[in-house]
Parts: structure tokens; C-alpha cells; sequence
């Protein structure tokens, strides 16, 4: 047979209908479900008379209006309705919901991999763009919009048009001090914010395959930053530990049978993309974003562009309100970027190993003076490890706020948000203007550069705190 | 879904690329659990100032753009998060066409199923268009059918493509769902045979 990628293997699976020059019904494996973006789905339904097809296969939390204080207690009334009504949904239609007393709630692309929800080969999808997370798992898993939410709880299938691949091969070893995260702002800032547009991604490579699952979520997550449909990895040895014992995974020899299955789905040698862009492992530094685009980053020891340096009309406009709104003049070094806030939170970057990775830096240190800092852990399951291994002593020390998990100032949806004209290094993935609070400037960074950051206040370069910090 | 066929309005001009979805409807906005009424959140934070009033330097607050129902935007519009209410504020607003040079998947998407045409032109034409609507109203014709646009004076010509599927959609105002649930059949027989 010839050989195929996971995505194509994927796909093919889940074909319920297909006919030449129309979309495929796609069967959908796992619907994630929250707040924001079910009401009016939920409502179509009931207005309709249609059931959920399979309450079973639909799994909903909430997380972006969640209080990360008090968290019983929620004061703005139609973020409370919006939670209510979730509530209400969902036992009227039968569906499993994480609520904010659960144990099990978080931010919905947290706690699916967390839960054992998310497994390889699965369609998977969510009223949320970031629902590429799942894809480390090797699994096909996009966001989709509310009415399409509605046709999936109704009809467990979507419309969709087969995809076009993209092979992004990171080539070589990474740097000592080099993150998940700097990867994949290195390859929104070198191939742009929609090479991605109409493809699937999946990543490849020495540098890929060297990661934990927590690490490759970071990756697959910001795939919708390039504007791809969905971002994936094949899986291994390093899947299939994570995911045993996990709530949803099976157990003992159907565990072992499952395994097997997985491997096969691993893209085969010599398979064909549509489309291939590398990137050598060796030229990724710690990133930090200086604009309102992710793919407005460089390295650390780089400077903020000029408007000049824009390759068409419109590239050098974009630059320029870009500036403008970040208030930064060109030709600034990065690390002479100060900020007040800092940021560690969000599905991008909230896991345990992202908490234990910025922990290091911060342990015996202060928060600089004039910063506010806070941890928002990913999901109750990650804050009750990190309590477990005393993180939260080590960042309340340090003069971290510590919070209760959700959303929070990702998107500032909730109590959480940082003032007009503020600046804030944050490891969530969006520096749109407004993105986190109206007015906000939000620097996009890993764990480690936002811990740097909170300590010295301003960027600074993680790889060289090592020694002096961590001993 | 209202039916689109052929669609005659004026026009509205936003200069800019990457507009992603949190400005097309900020996320203080989200919190409705209704399908309406989000129009009046539109752009929000680049229509009004501070102070609630319109602020005129922005484009849709142009007197040239006086109830448009085609924006004219640039690359890459509807970036960003997956939010339907984004082509909600868009429909309720009084859009019911879009022409850009390239869209986000998702937001392309959810503007066919709200009954909005997201019409793709090459980069060249969409400045052009922009270029005849800045500073004044400018009137274009839609024809879905026959997958034309024009102006008044037949000056600005072109076809453009779309996805057979997504057309016949649009242009009978099809309900999804009730198209798919007439393959419930299939559904059913492939949940057998992979048995999920
Ligand atoms: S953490 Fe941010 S990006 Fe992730 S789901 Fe929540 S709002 Fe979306």
C-alpha cells in the first residue's frame, strides 16, 4: 500500500460519506464542550426537538468566565448565567460536565489530555480554536464555530473538506534553555501567521520527538496562529505512557490492543505531504513577541523591527500599528522591555511541567518591585500537584499571586485583566490587540521567560540565570 | 437561514490585514447566551472611544459607509478565536457580504452557515475595490448564481470562486442539519461498523 500520513489514515477512518467534489461527513470521535460557545447551540436544539446524538462521546467543563478567587462565588451576573445555563444544558441533555466544583474542571484543552479523553486517531473537536492541543496525542483535532457545534451534538458528524498537509520538520537538536514554546513562536515568526491556512500541520523531527506530551500540547496548540486547521504529531512510546491509567483509557490487555493500533497510525516512512517548510533546531532562541500578531517575535537578544524592515506595503503598515499600539520604538532592545504584569497561565502553558519549569527560576527569588505576577494553574488537577510538590510555596514566596485555575487574564474574560496601557509577559498564546484587557500589551513568552521576566522586571535571558539562579 | 442570491448594497472599506475576531467582537461581548442582538457590539473597541461616542476616524463610522452591507477587508480576515459571534455582530450589524483576499478557515466556515458570503478575490481587485469605496459610497452587485460582482457602472468586473457545496447552501438557505440527518442511516451503519 502506499505509504500514508496520520492524517490521511485519520481521515480516511472517519468518513461516514464521500462523495468527489463535496465535503466529507466526518464522524467525530470526542465533542468538548464550554460556556461560550454552546448556549445558542444548546438552544437550537431544544428550539428544533432534536436529542443529542451521543451524550457519551461529549464531555463539557467550564473555564473562560471561571473566577480564579472565590470561585463559588461569581459576581457578574451574565457570566454567571453563562455558567448556569452550561449547568443546565447539560443536564437536560444528559452530557458529563467538569463544573467548577468538580475536581476534574479546567481549561478544556487541560484537562481532555489530563482526563484520558483525548487518545490517538481520534476526531476531536470543540466550539474553541485552540482545540489543536489535542493533536499531540496524534489525534485530528480542530475548532469549530457554534453551529457547528449544534450539528455535532445533533448529528455526531461534520461537513468537512479533506485537508491539505504540511510537513513543518524541525531539523536538529535544541539549545540548552530552549521551550516548546520557543519553537513554535520561532515557526509562526519565520513562515507568518497564515502559512498554515487550509492545511494540517504535523510536526517532525529529532527536536519534536525529544518532547514530553506536555511540551508537544504547547506546540500543537498555537497551530491556529499559523492559521492551520489543526496541528499533530504521530505518537509513540512517549503517548502511550502518558496516557495509561488515565480515567478514560482503557486498562490491561485492551490497553495493550489499543497500543498496538496506535503505532499504526504513525505516519508511514516516505509518505507524501502536499506541502513541507523546515526549520533548524539550532537557530531557536528564547522568543518573546513584540507586536499584535504571535508571529511579531524574535529571540531574546534581538531588537523591536522598523516599519522599513516590512517586506510589502502592507507588512510595513501592519509593523507600524503594531508599534503604535505597543508603544515601542523601533530598534528597542528586547531586553529593555519592561513590564508590570506577568502571566502564567492558560492552555498554552499551564500544565505541571510548564509550573515546575518557572518554579526553578523563581525559587529564592523576589517578584521585582512594581509587578504584579500570578500562577493560574491549567486545571484543579495541576494545582493540587503543584501543592503537592510545594510550587505554590515557592511562587507565594516569591511574591506570586496564586490562583484557582481557568482562563483567566488569557483573555481576561473573567475578574482578570490587565490595565489600559499596561504591559504583560504572558505565556498564553494571543497578543491581539485588547486580547487581554482593552488597551493591554501582551508580550508572549515561555514559562521560564515569564519567571525571568517577574524577577527582573524586564526580558532577560533564561539560559544565562541557570547557574546562579537554580544552584 | 435567509436565502442569498443576488445581493446589491454599499460598500464599506477596513485598510487593514490580520483583523482577528477579538475586534470584529470583543470578548466583554461573549457573554450572551442569544444569537442576536450583537451588532451593536460590532468592532466595539475600534468604533467607540472612551467616552461612548463614535470615534470618525474609524472606517465604518464613515459617512461614505452609511448602512453598508459589503465590507471590503484585507488578508487573513476573521483570525484568531473560533467565536460565531463574530459572523453574528457581522450579519446583525447589516453585512451580508464580505470580499477579502484570503480568510481564517474557521471564520469562512461560520459566515457560510450565518448566511454570509465570504467572497475570495485576488489581492489586486480587492484594492481596487477599497481604492473605488474609501471616500465615497460605492454600490456593488453580488450575484451568487453566476459568482459575479460588479459595480454600477460595470467599471469593476470579476468572477470569483466558491465551493458548490457552500453555494447551493447560500443560495437556498439550506438548515445543515436537516440535510445531514437525511444520512442518519449512514451514521448509524458506521457506528456499527467501528462500533464508538
Ligand atoms: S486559555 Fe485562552 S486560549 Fe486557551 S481556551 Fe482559554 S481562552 Fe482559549
Amino acid at each position: 500500500m502506499k505509504p500514508r500520513t496520520i492524517i490521511d489514515k485519520i481521515w480516511n477512518e472517519h468518513a461516514v460519506r464521500a462523495e468527489a467534489g463535496k465535503p466529507n461527513l466526518m464522524y467525530v470521535d470526542l465533542h468538548m464542550v464550554h460556556e461560550v460557545t454552546s448556549p445558542q447551540a444548546f438552544e437550537g436544539l431544544r428550539l428544533s426537538g432534536r436529542p443529542v446524538r451521543r451524550p457519551d462521546l461529549t464531555f463539557a467543563t467550564m473555564d473562560h468566565n471561571v473566577p480564579t478567587l472565590n470561585r463559588e462565588s461569581i459576581t457578574d451576573a451574565i457570566s454567571k448565567k453563562q455558567i448556569d445555563t452550561l449547568f443546565d444544558n447539560c443536564k437536560e441533555f444528559g452530557v458529563e460536565l467538569a463544573d467548577i466544583h468538580s475536581p476534574n474542571n479546567g481549561i478544556v484543552h487541560i484537562i481532555g489530555p489530563e482526563l484520558g479523553l483525548t487518545q490517538p486517531g481520534k476526531t476531536i473537536v470543540c466550539g474553541d480554536s485552540h482545540t489543536s492541543t489535542h493533536g499531540a496525542f496524534g489525534a485530528l483535532a480542530f475548532g469549530i464555530g457554534t453551529s457547528e457545534v449544534e450539528h455535532v451534538l445533533a448529528t455526531q458528524t461534520l461537513w468537512q473538506s479533506p485537508p491539505k498537509t504540511m510537513e513543518v520538520h524541525v531539523d536538529g537538536r535544541l539549545g540548552t534553555g530552549v521551550t516548546a514554546k520557543d519553537i513554535i513562536l520561532s515557526i509562526i515568526a519565520k513562515f507568518g501567521v497564515d502559512f498554515g491556512s487550509g492545511y494540517v500541520l504535523e510536526y517532525t523531527g529529532e527536536a519534536i520527538r525529544g518532547l514530553t506530551m506536555e511540551e508537544r500540547m504547547t506546540i500543537c496548540n498555537m497551530s491556529i496562529e499559523a492559521g492551520a486547521r489543526a496541528g499533530l504529531i504521530s505518537p509513540d512510546q512517549v503517548t502511550f505512557d502518558y496516557l495509561k491509567d488515565r480515567r478514560f483509557v482503557p486498562e490491561g490487555a485492551e490497553f495493550d490492543e489499543k497500543v498496538e493500533q496506535w503505532r499504526q497510525l504513525a505516519t508511514d516512512e516516505g509518505a507524501e505531504y502536499d506541502e513541507r517548510v523546515v526549520i533548524p533546531a539550532d537557530e531557536i532562541e528564547p522568543m518573546v513577541t513584540w507586536g499584535t500578531n504571535p508571529s511579531q517575535g524574535v529571540g531574546i537578544h534581538g531588537t523591536v523591527p522598523y516599519p522599513e524592515d516590512g517586506k510589502s506595503a502592507t507588512e510595513k503598515k501592519v509593523i507600524k500599528t503594531s508599534l503604535d499600539y505597543m508603544a515601542l520604538e523601533p530598534g528597542t532592545k528586547i531586553t529593555d522591555i519592561h513590564v508590570q504584569h506577568v502571566f502564567l497561565g492558560s492552555c498554552t502553558n499551564a500544565r505541571i511541567g510548564d509550573l515546575r519549569e518557572a518554579a526553578k527560576i523563581i525559587r529564592g527569588n523576589k517578584v521585582a518591585d512594581g509587578i504584579r505576577a500570578m500562577v493560574v494553574p491549567g486545571s484543579q488537577q495541576v494545582k493540587m500537584q503543584a501543592e503537592e510538590e510545594g510550587l505554590d510555596q515557592v511562587f507565594k514566596e516569591a511574591g506570586f499571586e496564586w490562583r484557582d485555575s481557568g482562563c483567566s487574564m488569557c483573555l481576561g474574560m473573567n475578574p482578570d485583566f490587565v490595565p489600559e496601557g499596561e504591559r504583560c509577559a504572558s505565556t498564553s498564546n494571543r497578543n491581539f490587540e485588547g486580547r487581554q484587557g482593552k488597551g493591554a500589551r501582551t508580550h508572549l513568552v515561555s514559562p521560564a521567560m515569564a519567571a525571568g521576566a517577574a524577577i527582573y522586571g524586564h526580558f532577560v535571558d533564561v539560559r544565562k540565570l541557570d547557574q546562579t539562579v537554580s544552584s | 437561514m435567509e436565502a442569498l442570491t443576488v445581493h446589491e448594497g454599499n460598500t464599506a472599506v477596513l485598510e487593514r490585514a490580520n483583523v482577528d475576531t477579538d475586534q470584529i467582537i470583543p470578548k466583554q461581548f461573549l457573554k450572551r447566551v442569544e444569537r442576536t442582538g450583537f451588532g451593536q457590539f460590532l468592532f466595539f473597541d475600534w468604533r467607540f472611544k472612551s467616552d461612548g461616542e463614535e470615534d470618525p476616524s474609524f472606517e465604518l463610522n464613515y459617512p461614505s459607509a452609511a448602512n453598508a452591507s459589503i465590507l471590503i477587508a484585507d488578508h487573513n480576515f476573521g483570525s484568531g478565536s473560533s467565536r460565531e459571534h463574530a459572523p453574528w455582530a457581522l450579519q446583525d450589524y447589516g453585512f451580508r457580504v464580505i470580499i477579502a483576499p484570503s480568510y481564517s478557515d474557521i471564520f469562512y466556515n461560520n459566515c457560510v452557515k450565518n448566511g454570509i458570503l465570504p467572497v475570495r478575490l485576488p489581492e489586486d481587485q480587492v484594492y481596487e475595490l477599497m481604492q473605488n469605496g474609501n471616500d465615497k459610497e460605492y454600490h456593488l452587485t453580488v450575484d451568487l448564481q453566476n459568482q459575479q460582482i460588479s459595480d454600477k457602472d460595470a467599471d469593476f468586473q470579476a468572477t470569483f470562486e466558491i465551493d458548490p457545496y457552500w453555494k447551493e447552501m447560500l443560495l437556498n438557505g439550506w438548515d445543515e442539519i436537516s440535510i445531514t440527518l437525511q444520512y442518519e442511516e449512514d451514521i448509524e451503519a458506521y457506528e456499527k461498523r467501528v462500533k464508538v
